[in-house]
């Protein structure tokens, strides 16, 4: 017998380091949301940092899209559908970075999950179609709701039409009633944004455990693109855009796109064009809703959207004119794909018989049904609903920024939701009263001094993870949503020992090899720098970066597995991915020659100086 | 022209006949005919063994020698055995048939754009079948130069049926002498940069969804006789993705000496020995040959391939041979899982989810699977 390797783990939260600056940070979010360590178990707990979703620090009314997103999580599998290994993850705030803990269910319990889970999931399976159709009804009402919340300065008095029809009500209350809407409306369609996401990472994965089973060492990527959908909601944004670009070369009007970053002066330029019209027409068809659509996740307040910042795609579509012009074929592949999926699809299927081969067919069809909506929801949620929720919320800012509470509208986000609620009351009770709020008198200076805490956290990178890991990681959703394995917590550990600066790895994402020079891309601000040709490494990238993809050799990431957005995109462009390398970005430098191995998971520098 | 009774060129455009041509060449044939890069050469078909042995009289000889021989009797085994393949060298080739392998060798010849060496290689009727393997009992003879030198090896691989053991293994398993016939292949010496073999499925578990190589530096008969430790990398068969590979010592390889003609022994140097003899594009395009190779025939198939160092990129892949694989029968992992009827859904196999999971995660490339507790 070997003696017992020594269990080696993460810092415990309290023993991390507190930024200079960033003392009592634990104060900026709700008290239950702060590791403080209260119950004593935080400090023992497992967690790992989800840098996916968030990969920089919160500020305070930020936290409401981690909240409502994984608490709905959690309710699908605990709750809703049973899951019999799975309950929820539990969730904290450690400077700044959201952290996670999945819970499983206990041994024993899970048995008795089974029958119900069979009952709930069937129903969800059995009629799937009928139900999402259901669910992008739901969606789109809560969306629909949600824009029509308007927040305006009150009045200096009440209109008399209220006077004679008796309101009796001064339209605070309508002022409170939208805020306390808008943040209903935005938890609503979070619960609705996991009816479906839960099963269909289940059904991936009762496909993914069948062909790993029948086919031992099967390549992720190879289970993937056997149930990817092609033609798919979330890339419908960028070939609206490739659409307007050949249309706009089709009608002669490229020379309007000079300077799109005027977009006033471009729309103008098109207009005055003959057959100018009928193209804006087009444009303006394609924007609602498809320009709901961010550069960045949709879970940041300063994340831009399209439709409010008309100059994005209408660079992509300038940048597409010229494209095209040069004689590529900006449009995917689609045929080449579907005839690649059936390919691959065909000749697994070629390798089976009888009952194995009937399973296949029965999994594989499950899992291409249920998964395409793991891509979609995220243009209906994450761009469209959110995109909508954080203009209202400048919108609400505004009215404050208005009334002498803080200079610019996003400095609101600097609050948590329910002082936004407490200001409001501050606000109106002054304006009633005909007096003079508190908030001017002390928003100003305290959102300064937590302005100085959220830079002072920037400055630190998360821990990947806290305290002792498991032996081994086994809840199916963290491995699925957030490539947290038994391997990969291990090689961060490892990772601190030798840090082996020659060799990145990662995911092999997306196949293929190629050589390039390297732009470093930490900010969606940052793409328009990405020239033609050039490889991709960021931290984490968004579907909406689509556009980009038409210009890179390959792409390199920090954070994501295989289902990550870097790897669906670069699989549907057919360029080489390796994701979740950890140190890609920061180790990688702008303009360094690298050697990028989709295959393999490997990126090499192979000339250091750029 | 040549009589197709005697000679048959690999692209002639005549049916693969196993007894005609014997397995190798059949196969060669078969596998020019489908496109495959088969470097040229011919068949000397097994009528010209049959007519060799009936004109020259050795026919009755072979029959009187091997009468009442004793399997067990390792001295008269020997002594008869080395009597016939005496006789088999010596006695006289009808002039027909000589005539016929002059021409075939003289129009190979020009075609090659000149004097190239060859390989000749005996093709058995029996070898290469998949119930009865004589794999590795007959003959190979590698940069062979000059008509007569050619002929001798014609010759040798004729012998090479009565040799001490073949002779043992068909008196033990009851194989008459009388049908018995060989063909011998004529064939373009490849120049191999890098050689092996190629089996489309996993040789360990006979899961046909991975293509498994093994290579080396020079000519392939260093890795098919085990000489040395080639390249082992195995590739998933549909995405062409490397599964697993491990780097052989590769210590020797077999090269011509351009000074001597011959094939000599090599020392690999340091350098060349630590790493893959074969670029991942090459692995690739192996792995697509063997597919081809395998679809072809439609089943398993276990190729020899070699990288000719005189062609260029794109035209250096060459396919020396392919055989069914026999060692490994189809084999299905057993489901654990039964489809729910309806949905396709194993509900009941959910408890087991996590477990499963794990270890599919865990074979994500460039990890080992480790416990901290084991």
């Amino acid at each position: 017998m070997t003696a017992q390797p020594i269990m080696k783990s993460f810092p415990k939260p309290s023993e991390i380091s507190v930024p200079d600056g960033a003392q009592g940070w634990e104060d900026l979010y709700p008290y239950f949301l702060s590791f403080r360590n209260l119950s004593g178990s935080e400090d023992e707990k497992f967690w790992f940092c989800d840098s996916q979703h968030w990969p920089t620090v919160y500020k305070p009314f930020e936290t409401i899209g981690g909240e409502f997103a994984v608490k709905c999580l959690g309710q699908y599998n605990t709750r809703h559908l049973m899951i019999p290994p799975a309950n929820g993850i539990e969730f904290k705030i450690h400077m700044g970075y959201l952290y996670m803990s999945p819970i499983p269910v206990p041994e024993e319990q899970i048995p008795a999950r089974v029958p119900e889970f069979e009952r709930r999931a069937g129903h969800y399976f059995q009629n799937w179609d009928t139900l999402l159709e259901g669910w992008k009804v739901k969606v789109r009402a809560t969306i629909a709701e949600m824009e029509t919340l308007h927040f305006a300065p009150l009045p200096d008095m009440v209109p008399f039409d209220d006077i004679v029809q008796g309101v009796a009500k001064d339209g605070s209350e309508v002022l409170m009633e939208n805020y306390d809407r808008l943040i209903q409306l935005c938890y609503q369609n979070g619960q609705y944004h996991f009816e479906f996401l839960n099963l269909g990472y289940l059904a991936y994965l009762d496909f993914f455990g069948f062909a790993k089973e029948a086919f031992p060492g099967i390549p992720d990527q190879a289970i993937a693109k056997m149930v990817q959908g092609v033609d798919m909601e979330l890339f419908r944004p960028d070939d609206e855009l490739k659409k307007l670009a050949l249309l706009a070369i089709e009608m002669d009007l490229t020379a309007a796109f000079d300077n799109t970053d005027d977009v006033e002066a471009t729309l103008a330029g098109v207009r005055a064009l003959p057959g100018g019209e009928q193209w804006i027409e087009v444009y303006e068809e394609a924007k609602d809703p498809w320009f709901n659509f961010t550069v960045g996740n949709g879970f940041y307040g300063h994340d831009k959207y399209w439709i409010e910042h008309q100059d994005i795609p209408l660079g992509y579509i300038k940048d597409y004119i010229r494209r095209a012009l040069d004689g590529h074929d900006i449009m995917r592949p689609v045929a080449e794909l579907v005839a690649e999926r059936d390919r691959i699809t065909q000749e697994y299927r070629d390798l089976l018989d009888g009952e194995a081969l009937a399973a296949f067919d029965a999994k594989r069809g499950l899992a291409a049904t249920a998964y395409p909506y793991v891509e979609n929801h995220n243009f209906y949620i994450e761009h469209w609903t959110m995109g909508v929720f954080w203009r209202k919320v400048r919108e609400l800012g505004a009215v404050f920024a208005q009334a002498g509470f803080w200079q610019a509208p996003e400095d609101m986000l600097y609050l948590t939701r329910g002082e936004v609620r407490d200001a409001l009351f501050d606000y109106v009770t002054a304006w009633a009263v005909g007096g003079e709020p508190t908030g001017p008198h002390y928003w100003p200076a305290e959102i300064e001094r937590r302005r100085r805490i959220v830079d002072a956290l920037s400055t630190q990178r998360p821990q990947p993870a806290l305290n002792t890991p498991p032996a081994e990681i086994t809840e199916p959703f963290t491995m699925m949503l957030y490539g947290i394995t038994t391997e990969q917590v291990q090689q961060w550990l490892a990772a601190d020992e030798q840090d082996d600066d020659a060799a990145i790895t990662g995911m092999a994402a997306s196949p293929g090899i190629v050589e390039g020079y390297a732009r470093v891309i930490t900010h969606a601000d940052e793409l328009s720098s990405v020239q033609e040709g050039e490889i991709l490494v960021a931290t984490i990238t968004a579907p909406s970066w689509g556009p980009i993809f038409g210009k890179i050799k390959a792409t390199v990431t920090d954070i994501g597995g295989m289902m990550s957005h870097a790897a669906i995109v670069c699989r549907e462009y057919g360029l080489p991915a390796v994701t979740g390398t950890g140190k890609g970005s920061t180790t990688i430098e702008t303009g360094q020659f690298i050697r990028v191995d989709g295959n393999s998971g490997r990126v090499e520098i192979l000339e250091p100086t750029g | 022209m040549h009589d197709t009774q005697y000679i048959q060129f690999f692209d002639g455009g005549h049916d693969p006949d196993v007894e005609i041509l014997g397995g190798k060449c059949s196969s060669l044939v078969s596998l020019t005919a489908a496109g495959m890069p088969v470097p040229p050469g011919f068949a000397v078909t097994t009528n010209t063994y049959r007519m060799f042995v009936h004109e020259s009289g050795l026919d009755a000889t072979i029959h009187r020698l091997l009468d009442g021989l004793d399997p067990d009797d390792v001295r008269s085994v020997d002594s008869r055995s080395a009597a016939i393949r005496e006789e088999m060298l010596l006695r006289p080739v009808p002039d027909e048939l000589r005539g016929q392998a002059y021409l075939a060798y003289h129009d190979l010849m020009e075609r090659c754009g000149g004097s190239v060496p060859v390989a000749v290689r005996s093709s058995a009727t029996a070898e290469d079948l998949p119930e009865a393997s004589f794999a590795g009992q007959q003959d190979t003879y590698l940069w062979v130069t000059g008509m007569d030198n050619v002929t001798d090896h014609i010759r040798q691989c004729w012998a090479s049926l009565y040799t001490s053991r073949a002779i043992t293994y068909r008196l033990k398993n009851g194989i008459q002498n009388d049908g018995l016939s060989m063909a011998v292949a004529v064939q373009k010496m490849v120049n191999a940069a890098t050689s092996g073999v190629a089996i489309t499925l996993h040789p360990g578990t006979g899961d046909r969804s991975k293509v498994t190589i093994d290579a080396s530096y020079g000519v392939g008969e260093m890795v098919v006789s085990g000489q040395v430790t080639p390249d082992n990398i195995m590739l998933d068969k549909v995405m062409l993705t490397i599964v697993s590979e491990r780097l052989g010592d590769k210590h020797a390889e077999l090269v011509p000496d351009p000074g001597s003609r011959q094939l000599v022994e090599r020392e690999v140097d340091e350098a060349r020995r630590n790493r893959r003899c074969l670029t991942d594009a090459q692995v690739v395009e192996v792995a697509q040959m063997a597919k081809r190779a395998e679809k072809h025939y439609g089943c398993p198939q276990d190729i020899e391939f070699a990288f000719d160092a005189d062609l260029p990129d794109g035209q250096n892949l060459l396919l020396l041979q392919s055989r069914p694989e026999t060692v490994h029968s189809v084999k299905i992992p057993e489901q654990k899982s039964k489809p729910a009827v309806g949905s396709g859904f194993s509900f009941g196999n959910l408890s087991a989810l996590a477990a499963t999971a794990s270890k599919a995660a865990g074979t994500l490339p460039g990890h080992q699977h480790t416990h901290p507790h084991d």
